[in-house]
């Protein structure tokens, strides 16, 4: 009468970390659900709505570009121009990674109670992020329209350079949360590693202020390559070489990878606490 | 309802919807309150702080499809995590899980609904969380609606909704997915006496189409009148496995 049953037998199941992904992709309208949940909640009861996720960054950048070139006599040219999409991508990262520990933690309990991919509520707020995200580029092509900035075929590298920085904060969301949902501090405590890193990080001050010293040890930043990449289309007109576009694909699978590998590992048994 | 007789002869050459051998699912339950790294570096070992609970040990069972089993038992039997094994939410310790079928599990009414979210933007959430696409959801959503009743309400976002008609949509949306395989805690004492009778009725409607039909419940009463076998479960271990009145009055008399 129907098309044959499915089958699950809990002694013949794939490894963890391919089952979650098949999962996964069945349940690819329960994720973009999430998505629009995600999206409608944060501007239901706001006048404005969507257009915070323009607004918003546009005002921060104003305010830094302000402090940055009147306060601090930043010679950077062009500096708002510098700084905003480097701003555009930490925010994204910083907030999907964030939001993403917090999530999991939150949805351990949504686990016991019923089957969903345990992955599901994490890619949901990449994606969200991403949304966002693209929102946000907005104002900064009208931003480069204002500063007589071009605009060139090279902003076509765009996506492929987002993606990578997708992989990343997936990854390094889901490492984070399998560990913070063992211990609740590392969610506190991470927060306060990424006020540090992005004081590490060249998205408010351009790389050769950094003293000598830190040099050798700017190459080990996995965002520093991401925002460096991610500005040159905006701010020089130029498509990242391949040498830095080769890196930036390498941390993003890479991340996204071990990430999954840890999170699937431990999810089961975050599951199975009592 | 089901005529008991017909359902019996076919039952009998039907092939298992659910199967379980030798299942064990153990919980590491936490002794203190706090997680905290801190408690951890206290203790130093990460099984300090933990101790094993054995929900269920050495359960084997057999459901044939079509046929309705209840399972009855003390609080902490175990009844709970048994539901869960079958529905996917956790996968057992040791042992070994078969299923045939698509699993409905209403365990939990509340699912992934979110209060600033409409009823309607709710149900397509809830019924794509049961594993439904969103089209076959959107296509289920004016008899969810009916059968909630939750009337003009259900444009307003759910923080404006009674307790009862949050469950009575949440019961809406879980029972009505085309599952092979219900599976029902007791805990749905969903809203009034009214729509428990509605409940009933559907859940009678789904059973006549050939579904497996899996329950937890403290009603004896229930349990007689839907089910054809019971388990007793005790402590995690099967105490007793048959025809439901059989077990039921094994069950009663030792409660007494």
């Amino acid at each position: 009468m129907k098309a044959p049953l499915p089958e699950y037998d809990s002694a013949h199941q794939p490894h963890t970390s391919v089952r979650e992904f098949t999962a996964l992709l069945s349940y690819r309208d329960f994720v973009l659900q999430l998505v629009s949940r995600n999206l409608k909640v944060r501007y239901k009861r706001s006048a404005l709505g969507i257009v915070w996720s323009m607004l918003g960054p546009l005002l921060s950048m104003a305010v830094l570009s302000v402090v940055f070139t009147r306060v601090f006599r930043s010679t950077t040219p062009n500096y708002p121009l510098y700084l905003f999409p480097g701003l555009l991508l930490w925010n994204f990262f910083a907030q999907t990674v964030s939001i993403i520990t917090a999530e999991v933690v939150g949805g351990i309990d949504l686990w016991r109670r019923i089957y969903t991919p345990r992955a599901a509520f994490a890619v949901a707020t990449t994606l969200t992020g991403l949304v966002h995200l693209l929102l946000a580029l907005v104002p900064l092509l009208l931003l480069m329209l204002a500063l007589g900035a071009p605009l060139t075929p090279a902003l076509l590298a765009v996506p492929a350079i987002v993606v990578c920085a997708a992989l990343f904060a997936l990854g390094l969301g889901l490492a984070v949360a399998s560990v913070a949902g063992h211990f609740a501090d590392v969610g506190d405590m991470f927060q306060i590693v990424l006020t540090t890193w992005m004081y590490f990080t060249p998205v408010i001050y351009p790389r050769e202020i950094l003293p000598a010293s830190l040099q050798p040890v700017w190459r080990l930043n996995p965002m520093a390559h991401l925002i460096e990449a991610f500005r040159m289309p905006f701010y020089e007109g130029r498509v990242p070489s391949t040498g830095l576009f080769a890196t930036i694909a390498f941390i993003g699978l890479a991340t996204c990878a071990i990430g999954w590998w840890l999170f699937t590992r431990t999810a089961e048994e975050l599951a199975r606490r009592g | 309802m089901a005529d008991p007789q017909r359902v019996a002869a076919s039952v009998a050459t039907a092939a298992h919807a659910v199967r379980l051998d030798d299942v064990a699912v153990q919980y590491r339950v936490p002794r203190s309150r706090g997680l905290s790294l801190k408690a951890w570096a206290a203790s130093r070992a990460w099984r300090h702080g933990h101790f094993a609970h054995e929900a269920l040990r050495g359960v084997s069972l057999e459901v044939r499809q079509g046929e309705s089993l209840a399972v009855v038992g003390a609080n902490g039997s175990g009844k709970t995590t048994l539901l869960r094994v079958i529905a996917r939410v956790m996968s057992p310790t040791s042992g070994r899980v078969r299923i045939r079928g698509r699993v409905a599990p209403i365990l939990d009414v509340v699912g992934a609904i979110h209060p600033e979210l409409t009823g309607r933007e709710n149900i397509v959430l809830n019924g794509t969380l049961l594993g439904l696409s969103r089209r076959e959801t959107e296509a289920r959503l004016e008899r969810i609606v009916d059968f909630a009743e939750i009337g003009p309400f259900i444009d307003a976002p759910m923080r404006t909704y009674s307790a009862g008609m949050v469950a009575r949509l949440g019961f809406a949306v879980a029972s009505d997915t085309d599952a092979d395989i219900l599976v029902i805690d007791e805990a749905l004492g969903v809203g009034d006496e009214r729509f428990q009778r509605k409940c009933a009725a559907r859940i009678d409607a789904i059973l006549a189409t050939g579904s497996t039909f899996i329950l937890v419940s403290h009603d004896m009463h229930t349990v007689r009148r839907l089910c054809s076998r019971a388990l007793w479960l005790d402590a995690g271990q099967v105490r007793a496995n048959g025809p439901v009145d059989d077990v039921v009055a094994a069950y009663q008399e030792a409660q007494r």
